[in-house]
């Protein structure tokens, strides 16, 4: 899941100062951000409580299914539409995926009210951590299911680097060193180390990504 | 041909420095050292950024002391941390063609340690990816395997930490290093001489050189900022009290590190002498130890 935390609340006041804004809607996530406990019900409470704080009217608030999801999210604006129409601004609290679907829903000027920071494993209820860079590009077979590219501070395919001591990583002191758990675990599994990971392939990630899975099938059905 | 190759091919015991090129345009300071260490060392490392911190470049810096060492060689220190394969290549062919000819490739401290701790740190490559890479061109190909107008033929080093444990793990990465091209290797300060020992018998088949680091702990405020905010190097207990309890810390420093280079000379092929800024003291260590 998209990994979200909240955006430093003097910048959202900046931005809505910005353009004058007296009355804002709220737009919350019902997926990741409600998970990530950012953008669901308690959170959007916080924020309208903020925004009056600073003497704004919040004219209503919503919480879609899933707000990257632009069908979805095109249909909650619609279902709030008076409530959108009396807004100067609309406050998203979702990912940077989530604020650009509802921009892409709404004619109003639309602000992030959170920091979107990482793909994150649930390691349990609340606890939250990044293993996968999502690189287009995987190690993990000659890794051992243990992703350096992430969780080596340095993205160090060949390590442990120099600073490593007793198993700990040298940049993030608390942690083992991500290296050596691959080699650990390798190890422990019988299997044969690689000679030396190859330098990556950074086309893979060129930006910005798409996969549009109609025009591959309609591709397909041509052939 | 890198006379600093040359003396450690021929199995002689060689002397490295290190100078730290300065933060800012006017490298005096810089050249004031190499006039002290270029006598009694062989050749000297040249920092690339070191801890993660803005300096005069280490490709500039070094022909600085090639051009004022009088025959002490520079090392040319690059790191993957601020460049992507490209500059790291390019910098590489500039290096040759300024007249570098020993390059020591490290993975360099990451960002957040530094100066500018909002930096991206690159590490496109990493440490060994980079040795295969200087290589590639010391046989005449970019890293794509395309042939380059004109070669090099770098004396090519890596880092070696024989301190670190679990000890097969950092074997490994320095054989991963030796296949990568790796010749010698200049190691982490030295605290314990057996586990040195350990590292140069495991490597000796390989006719890697070893070149042992011998850090100069003045006082115990170094030891302190070593302990804490160094990555990757502990100083013991015992030497650390030591140089604490000493009237005159820095003479007790240099008593111990006469002592190491002492005790390294019959296992290491070299010494890499760190004096943290007390040029001094390594030509009296160096007579200390008989080697000048």
């Amino acid at each position: 899941m998209i990994i979200t935390k909240a955006r430093d609340w003097a910048r959202i006041r900046a931005n809505l100062d910005e353009i004058g804004a007296k009355t804002v809607f709220i737009m919350g996530c019902g997926q990741c951000a409600t998970v990530a406990r950012t953008g669901g019900e308690p959170e959007i409470m916080q924020a309208k409580l903020a925004l009056e704080a600073d003497g704004r009217e919040v004219t209503g608030w919503a919480i879609g299914e899933v707000a990257c999801h632009l069908g979805g999210t095109k249909l909650d604006a619609r279902k709030h539409v008076g409530d959108i129409d009396a807004a100067d601004a609309v406050l998203v609290l979702a990912c940077g995926a989530g604020v650009q679907t509802v921009a892409d829903s709404v004619k109003k000027p639309v602000y992030p009210g959170l920091e979107s920071v990482f793909l994150g494993n649930v390691i349990r209820h609340g606890v939250f951590e990044e293993r996968c860079q999502m690189c287009g590009d995987c190690v993990l077979d000659k890794t051992a299911g243990i992703c350096p590219v992430t969780t080596c501070p340095k993205g160090l395919l060949n390590g442990p680097c120099g600073g490593m001591w007793n198993g700990k990583c040298e940049v993030l002191t608390d942690r083992d060193c991500a290296h050596v758990k691959i080699k650990q675990r390798l190890a422990e599994q019988g299997r044969s180390r690689v000679k030396r990971l190859e330098p990556k392939d950074y086309s893979a990630k060129l930006k910005p990504g798409s996969v549009n899975l109609r025009e591959d099938r309609a591709k397909k059905d041509h052939s | 041909m890198s006379r600093f190759r040359d003396m450690l091919q021929r199995g002689e015991f060689v002397i490295t420095g290190e100078v730290a090129p300065p933060h800012g345009s006017d490298y005096s300071g810089m050249l004031e050292s190499v006039r002290k260490l270029s006598p009694v060392c062989h050749a000297l490392n040249v920092t690339d950024n070191q801890g993660a911190t803005l300096h005069l470049s280490s490709l500039a810096a070094s022909r600085v002391v090639l051009d004022n060492g009088n025959g002490c060689e520079p090392i040319f220190q690059q790191t993957c941390r601020d460049r992507n394969r490209l500059a790291l290549q390019s910098d590489l062919l500039a290096a040759w063609t300024l007249g570098l000819e020993n390059v020591l490739v490290v993975t360099g401290d990451d960002p957040r340690g530094g100066d500018h701790p909002k930096a991206k740190g690159v590490f496109d490559l990493d440490s060994t990816q980079l040795m295969e890479v200087t290589a590639g061109m010391n046989a005449g190909v970019d890293m794509n395997g395309v042939a380059l107008d004109g070669g090099t033929d770098f004396f090519i080093g890596g880092a070696l930490f024989p301190e670190a444990e679990p000890w097969e793990f950092q074997l490994e990465r320095a054989l991963q290093k030796i296949d990568a091209g790796a010749v010698f290797f200049q190691t982490q300060a030295v605290t314990d001489v057996e586990k040195f020992a350990r590292a140069a018998d495991a490597l000796r088949p390989t006719g890697a050189k070893l070149i042992a680091g011998v850090l100069l702990l003045k006082n115990p405020r170094v030891i302190k900022f070593i302990n804490e905010r160094l990555a990757g190097l502990m100083i013991p207990e015992h030497i650390s009290d030591r140089i604490a309890s000493a009237a005159d810390p820095l003479a007790e420093s240099i008593a111990l590190a006469t002592e190491q280079v002492r005790e390294l000379r019959g296992i290491a092929d070299g010494v890499h002498i760190m004096p943290l800024g007390a040029d001094d003291a390594v030509a009296t260590i160096l007579e200390g130890a008989g080697l000048v």
